[in-house]
């Protein structure tokens, strides 16, 4: 089966029922994408088929054979710069221990991809179903709010 | 003051860290540091010897009694090493949860030597490469571990002028150490070179001087997580992520029930699903696989029968009872407190507490490797040494035999102090022959970690019309003895006393333990004698308090939130207020809350919180105000709607789509407003700031309907 990962499309030779989190972190070694409860309820292992926010957990991997799947691996730079929303987080510190951190990126990344200068609420409706359980929400919430800014106005301030 | 004396004879008697289990210290390194050296490559090797307590909570009443809490007069607690590059490595016991200790300890180490963060590298939770530690909990990093690294870097720094004396041929007070060199007479060495050839150790002790506050230049900032760009770029591999040559993943059979045990496994068709291994080792059963699909397909192929638990389970809907029925006999009998009368009031309330669970995102997750008889886990676990210990234990090994790293966990709230998973991990691979990851599934961490104590709190008090505190009566039973004894000064009767009882449900550590359930009660209870007199609570609180540094929270708190007592009501909204202090720290906080109409499906809403914090000289504001903001929003979970459900021996509600944890929608407009004390040494911070949120929440709506809510959560979940 071809997936398309960050891009790079890769022939797999896997059962097309395990989930896509599965193959991610076990198949591939892409383990910036993380397990948190196995039943889409807390965003750990969110990542964008399409650019569409799914639970990569529940997601067969037969069903998007052909997709174009990011994962947070591919929203990082290769040239070792971070996407905005990356230096977003580091601005604002919007991360504890980090574990849901990706998820939530991926997340915003896709919020941003549909909706360039979100609301507040915006923001936190396509969030809330990612879990922090550190509480770094409000900085998340600040973070998204400034990498809407930096990539609606690349390069320079608004 | 009658009662005081005897009071405080009881208190001793506690055990506040009753949850967090002890070991004494040892010291290998001790005799070895001369290998350890050769073996670090040469350069500068500082050791710091602290009092046995620096690596330990001070031993309980209890424990000196028994005379067990060893009298060791000095260990070795952390070390500091420069090498032949002028390379700071910095090695502690303390872990990473998500608290930002990697960047508070660089900053204290970065500090006393005068160098860049960025300079500073440090090595943690490794059991073969840093000294013993008792474990990341009880928010001692901060006061005890910082102090340790401090003294070690001073004492490097010393050392540095030294050698920048001898080679520039200067007096040592001439030279001027900073930012990596040593300079003197317009000359300057770097680190590196200073150490260069030099096989140079020091033993310090705990007289080694150290830089106060005032003169703090890195520590005292807002310095960002250290490594943050490895997490926002999923680069940071937490356990869950290790992958070892040939390692194979595992799950556990588990019983349906608490206590049930396996009679009988029929394991053949797991076995004949290809990849698929089945272990049984004793009373573990468990299946391994090249990857956790098919590990979970032989797992549901396994057909167990199993024994029911030999006691019938207690249920939720019985727990408070079963508590009370099993709660330890009290010390002394409660004095009888005079009823109320013209000149003052005597209130009596219940409080329950149900129990909770941390659910770390990260769970429970350890890599097992064997290579004869040697043994490595990787685990996220807040105490690797109890690690090693609990392992050395199960395989009657010793502990030189067994090595424990932890990566940076993620997350752990007190919840990840045990070593089941590692063990279970573990008897896996050794049965296997190969290397074994074993994550728990989100469901396993609900019913099989252990829960934050559930409680049942009596109070009976009594005020004069003033408000003046005359008796105070208060029970704990079960949930602990954290935060039990009252800061407010009591005139007349004073009674305290904590309870062990039988816990239907296995219980431990929780980010400020007890602390939050008595806070809640007696905050609760303060409240309702202010409000019973028609005194402000906030005068009330004043009027009652001589501590001088909680008063300071309380002052800070009425400048940054409206507390008008004379406002006229608002229909639908209601404010109040709590505070409290324990493990050196003080909190204020209140909250504006609007009640909803009972259709709707969150009964309140809170609009506002702001809270007062001071935890002495401060660190990191920004990563302080981090863990305020983190404590008050997981606070509103237990607060508002976090409750286990269990019947028939088992957890009913765990997973996130049965217990809700706070969201982002939950989260209400928040201010943190942060007390620098810079001439009081630096307390914890990660976990106090979680106390007072539940009963100022609890009293600003008694402040919006009249009505009073004893029981935490305050709003029992929908089914």
């Amino acid at each position: 089966m071809r997936l398309v990962i960050n891009g790079q499309p890769q022939d797999l030779d896997v059962d097309p029922d395990r989930t896509v989190l599965d193959v991610l972190r076990h198949t591939l070694d892409q383990t910036g994408t993380k397990y948190g409860c196995g039943e889409g309820q807390c965003g750990a292992c969110t990542v964008l088929i399409d650019n569409q926010p799914v639970r990569s957990c529940l997601v067969r991997v037969g069903a998007v054979a052909g997709a174009a799947i990011t994962t947070i691996e591919g929203l990082t730079p290769a040239d070792g710069s971070l996407h905005p929303l990356q230096q977003a987080f580091l601005d604002h510190q919007a991360l504890q221990c980090g574990y849901c951190t990706p998820g939530m990126i991926v997340a915003a990344a896709g919020l941003l991809a549909a909706q360039p200068n979100p609301t507040d609420a915006q923001i936190i409706a396509a969030l809330d179903r990612n879990l922090c359980r550190c509480g770094t929400y409000p900085r998340i919430l600040a973070a998204v709010r400034q990498a809407a800014a930096a990539l609606a106005h690349p390069g320079g301030t608004p | 003051m009658n009662g005081d004396r005897s009071d405080r004879t009881l208190a001793l008697d506690l055990e506040p860290e009753r949850y967090e289990l002890r070991e004494p210290g040892r010291e290998p390194w001790l005799v070895d540091r001369r290998r350890f050296l050769k073996t670090l490559g040469g350069g500068l090797l500082i050791l710091v010897c602290g009092r046995a307590s620096d690596a330990a909570p001070t031993p309980s009443a209890t424990q000196r009694r028994r005379g067990d809490g060893r009298t060791e007069p000095r260990a070795l607690s952390a070390w500091l090493h420069i090498d032949q590059d002028g390379q700071i490595t910095a090695y502690t016991g303390k872990v990473e949860v998500g608290q930002n200790v990697r960047t508070s300890l660089a900053q204290a180490v970065a500090d006393e030597l005068r160098v860049p963060l960025a300079s500073i590298r440090m090595v943690m939770g490794d059991t073969d490469r840093v000294p013993f530690d008792m474990g990341t909990f009880g928010s001692l990093s901060t006061p005890r571990m910082a102090p340790l690294l401090r003294r070690a870097a001073a004492a490097a720094r010393e050392l540095l002028a030294d050698l920048a004396a001898t080679r520039l041929g200067v007096l040592r007070d001439q030279v001027v150490i900073s930012n990596g060199t040593a300079t003197a007479r317009g000359q300057s060495i770097p680190f590196g070179e200073l150490t260069r050839g030099q096989e140079l150790d020091a033993l310090i002790d705990e007289d080694q001087p150290t830089t106060p506050p005032e003169r703090w230049t890195v520590a005292g900032r807002s310095e960002p997580k250290v490594d943050g760009v490895a997490f926002v770029t999923g680069r940071h591999r937490f356990t869950s992520d290790l992958k070892r040559p040939g390692m194979l993943y595992a799950r556990v059979l588990r019983p349906p029930a608490y206590g049930a045990t396996l009679k009988d496994l029929d394991d053949r068709a797991a076995r004949d699903v290809p990849g698929a291994f089945v272990v049984r080792d004793g009373d573990l059963a468990a299946v391994a696989a090249p990857d956790p699909a098919t590990a979970a397909r032989a797992l549901r192929a396994l057909r167990a029968e199993w024994s029911s638990p030999a006691t019938p389970p207690v249920a939720d809907s019985e727990l408070f009872e079963h508590l009370i029925r099993t709660a330890e006999p009290p010390r002394e009998p409660l004095n009888p407190i005079p009823a109320s009368d013209s000149d003052s009031i005597r209130l009596e309330a219940r409080y329950t507490i149900a129990p909770i669970a941390h659910a770390p995102l990260e769970p429970r997750a350890a890599v097992a490797e064997w290579n004869g008889d040697q043994l490595t886990v990787w685990a996220g676990t807040q105490r690797p040494f109890g690690h090693r210990q609990e392992l050395a234990r199960t395989f009657n090994l010793p502990e030189s035999q067994i090595h424990v790293l932890v990566p940076d966990t993620g997350s752990g709230y007190g919840g990840k102090h045990t070593a089941e998973c590692a063990i279970e991990a573990a008897r896996i691979a050794r049965a296997l022959r190969r290397p074994v990851q074993l994550v728990w599934t989100r469901e396993e961490e609900f019913a099989w970690a252990y829960s934050r104590p559930s409680g049942v709190i009596d109070i009976t008090a009594r005020a004069s019309r003033d408000g003046t505190l005359l008796d105070w009566q208060m029970t704990n039973i079960n949930s602990g003895a954290a935060g039990l004894d009252t800061p407010y000064l009591v005139r007349g009767i004073k009674q305290i006393a904590f309870r062990p009882a039988q816990s239907p449900l296995r219980q431990g550590s929780y980010r400020a333990l007890a602390s939050t359930a008595n806070h809640f009660a007696r905050e609760s209870m303060i409240d309702e004698l202010a409000r019973c007199l028609e005194l402000d609570p906030l005068a009330v609180r004043l009027h009652n308090l001589s501590d001088e540094r909680l008063r300071g929270v309380l002052t800070a708190l009425r400048d940054h939130f409206p507390w008008d007592p004379d406002r006229p009501p608002s229909p639908g909204r209601g404010r109040g207020l709590a505070c409290g202090h324990d493990k050196g720290s003080c909190v204020a906080t209140a909250v504006e809350i609007e009640v909803n109409s009972d259709q709707a499906e969150d009964p309140i809403r809170i609009l506002r919180v702001v809270t007062a914090f001071e935890c002495g000289a401060i660190v990191n504001p920004d990563h302080l105000k981090s863990q305020v903001e983190g404590c008050l929003i997981q606070g509103l979970g237990g607060a508002l709607f976090e409750s286990l459900r269990f019947h028939d021996g088992m957890i009913r509600n765990g997973r996130f789509s049965r217990y809700r944890v706070p969201r982002f929608s939950d989260v209400p407009a928040i201010e943190v407003v942060l007390i620098d004390r810079k001439d009081l040494p630096s307390a914890g911070a990660g976990e106090i700031p979680i106390v007072a949120i539940a009963p100022a929440i609890a009293n600003a709506l008694h402040d919006a309907t009249g009505q009073r809510r004893h029981d935490l959560p305050l709003f029992q979940p929908r089914t």
